[in-house]
């Protein structure tokens, strides 16, 4: 399917596929939005340039996707905004199923802060370099994370330590 | 005496793991530059928790100072307490049958919330929406944002001292309330809005009502800035206080009236125009101090382009069809289901299995809640589930920068900071 791109948008693809030849898997449009898909290795290089060349100075969210699949299970997407052009673009990456990390790109937008702790919690995946890498939603003391497929929609009796109904913990 | 001391006296039941982990951010924060006082800590440092069960905080929102005399030193904000799943409640359930669920997401803009679920889900199963129905939710959707930007303003000028001015604006809120209920039958949670178009036209009833507090509010609105504009009170509970530099806004992310306040003039309605926005004229009103009062101006100036958009929309409102005619996209009208066959299947249809974008199908649409930028992302499998469905929530962009913000202010403009930025921890925590 070719791409109907509107010029700042091919503007983005033409430099990233420039630059980072060996690092793009695949652009593609779906409802109208863009999504880049790269090389995970290769995501604080690819923001950084995102970052200062192409002026996609605003972070708007990052999300995790379960694809549940038995191959690079988890999909991480950055939604970033350019103020200038007003393109929005989605960059994709995806990690394994056993210990999924990537690196945090908390150094390039300081926004991805509690965006990257929030994918955290909710898959599992683990962000190097983040400077507070905890939990957002849940207590620590959940071993869960909940937004992964294979986790019951009614939760897992016990996984939570609950306050005692009773007066006194009787 | 050692912060890791006070620590074991703060004695805690539950999420041991927990309240030790958030202790132990607050404390590695900006170890770098700190240096730790080894005075008496009661009277130089203290660990304060504010929240969450504090009146000011709108909501469950839990702040963990870390105190100098009364100069906060450094902040860590614990957020979830009000976390119900909402992402995993959608993907077990039709897109229709979601819909409640934003109602209580952001809960003072149920239109607002209504209406970006709608918009993504047309977005992406590419459903046209009636003229008129376009119409319907900006004029929906400027009420809610005057009714959110109203319970900001009575309770930000209460956390600044004025009591009675709360109930002030909670007469005008009421009065939105009441307009709402002839909307939609509903007060709070409206749900008015559907997959299509909107649920039903609006009556004459309700027409009425929106004109007459169209024309009525903006005098009202004199009022209050005639109570709030020259109150020394008020200006010196607020001018520079929260201050988010305008080189930081972008950097850690604020949206909504917090970002314009900070001079980017970023409203999804100019950027990306959703509805009919691109027809009908009105400004983004923007400040460049970037503190709690460049805010106040920002929202109450956009209370009166809400105002602007209202009467456009009542010009401009035209006839025809409130809700797509094709019973494979939207819910068929009642006159259809009670006295046609076919009516009654499409509706049970529409019921069982909703409305199926295509298979791998992704899109994003956002639009501009009173709080900043309200995005859904969909992906579909095809069914009438979402596979995944995320919601950039502006109440939990705009926590992060409190964060940031608190940090060397005072303790008793905590509350106003808070009641400045304007977070409601319903579409905060999910």
């Amino acid at each position: 399917m070719s791409l109907q791109l509107s010029e700042p948008l091919q503007k983005t693809v033409d430099a990233l596929t420039e630059n980072f030849s060996d690092k793009v898997i695949e652009v593609y449009q779906s409802s109208g939005d863009t999504f880049i898909r790269v090389e995970a290795d290769a995501i604080i290089q690819i923001s950084t340039f995102l970052r200062d060349e192409l002026h996609y100075v605003y972070l708007s969210d990052i999300f995790g996707i379960d694809r549940y699949t038995s191959e690079e299970r988890f999909e991480v997407v950055y939604n970033l905004l350019s103020l200038k052009t007003k393109a929005r673009v989605f960059i994709k990456v995806r990690c394994e199923e056993e210990n999924p990390e990537l690196e945090s790109v908390n150094s390039v937008w300081p926004a991805a802060g509690w965006n990257e702790r929030e994918v955290y919690d909710m898959f599992g995946v683990f962000f190097r370099n983040h400077p507070d890498l905890r939990r957002i939603f849940l207590p620590e003391d959940f071993q869960y994370f909940p937004l992964r497929k294979e986790f019951p929609l009614l939760g897992i009796p016990g996984s939570i330590e609950l306050p005692s109904t009773t007066p006194d913990n009787d | 005496m050692k912060l890791t001391d006070i620590q074991s006296k703060v004695n805690s039941t539950f999420f041991k793991e927990h309240q030790k982990k958030l202790y132990q951010s607050l404390e590695d924060k900006h170890t770098s530059i700190e240096e730790m006082d080894d005075g008496d800590p009661l009277t130089t440092k203290m660990i304060l928790n504010m929240g969450p069960q504090h009146p000011a905080t709108h909501g469950v929102l839990r702040l963990v100072l870390q105190l100098d005399g009364e100069t906060i030193e450094k902040t860590k904000l614990d957020i979830g307490y009000l976390h119900r799943g909402v992402e995993k409640i959608a993907e077990n359930k039709t897109y229709q049958e979601f819909m409640p669920y934003t109602d209580r997401m952001d809960y003072l803009s149920p239109y607002s919330n209504n209406v970006a679920l709608c918009t993504a889900v047309e977005k992406i199963a590419s459903v046209e929406v009636p003229e008129r129905a376009h119409y319907i939710r900006m004029i929906g959707c400027e009420l809610a944002r005057i009714s959110s930007h109203l319970l900001w303003l009575g309770t930000m000028v209460m956390d600044a001292g004025a009591i009675s001015f709360f109930i002030w604006t909670f007469k005008e809120r009421e009065k939105i309330y009441d307009i709402m209920d002839r909307i939609g039958g509903h007060r709070f949670t409206i749900s008015h809005s559907r997959i299509g178009g909107v649920a039903n036209d609006l009556t004459d009833e309700a027409m009425s009502h929106i004109k007459e507090f169209v024309n009525t509010f903006p005098n009202e609105l004199r009022d209050y800035h005639k109570l709030l504009d020259r109150n020394r009170i008020f200006f010196d509970r607020n001018e520079a206080v929260g201050v988010l530099k305008t080189e930081d806004a972008l950097k850690i992310g604020a949206t909504g009236p917090v970002l314009r306040a900070c001079g980017y003039a970023l409203d999804m309605r100019k950027l990306a125009p959703y509805a009919r926005y691109n027809e009908v004229d009105f400004d983004i009103p923007t400040r460049l101090e970037g503190d709690n009062l460049a805010r106040y101006y920002v929202r109450m100036e956009e209370m009166s382009e809400s105002i602007r958009i209202i009467q456009q929309c009542l010009d401009k409102l035209p006839k025809g069809p409130v809700r797509a005619d094709n019973a494979k996209q939207a819910y068929p009208s009642k006159d259809e289901v009670y006295y046609s066959m076919e009516g009654m299947i499409h509706d049970f249809m529409m019921t069982d299995t909703g409305i199926c974008p295509p298979d791998g199908a992704e899109s994003y649409h956002a639009v501009e809640s009173p709080k900043g930028e309200l995005g859904y992302y969909i992906q579909s499998d095809g069914t009438g589930h979402p596979w995944r469905l995320k919601i950039n929530a502006p109440s939990f962009t705009n926590l992060q920068v409190l964060e940031n913000m608190l940090d060397g202010e005072m303790v008793a403009d905590t509350v106003v900071i808070i009641g400045g930025l304007d977070p409601v921890l319903g579409e905060a925590d999910k």
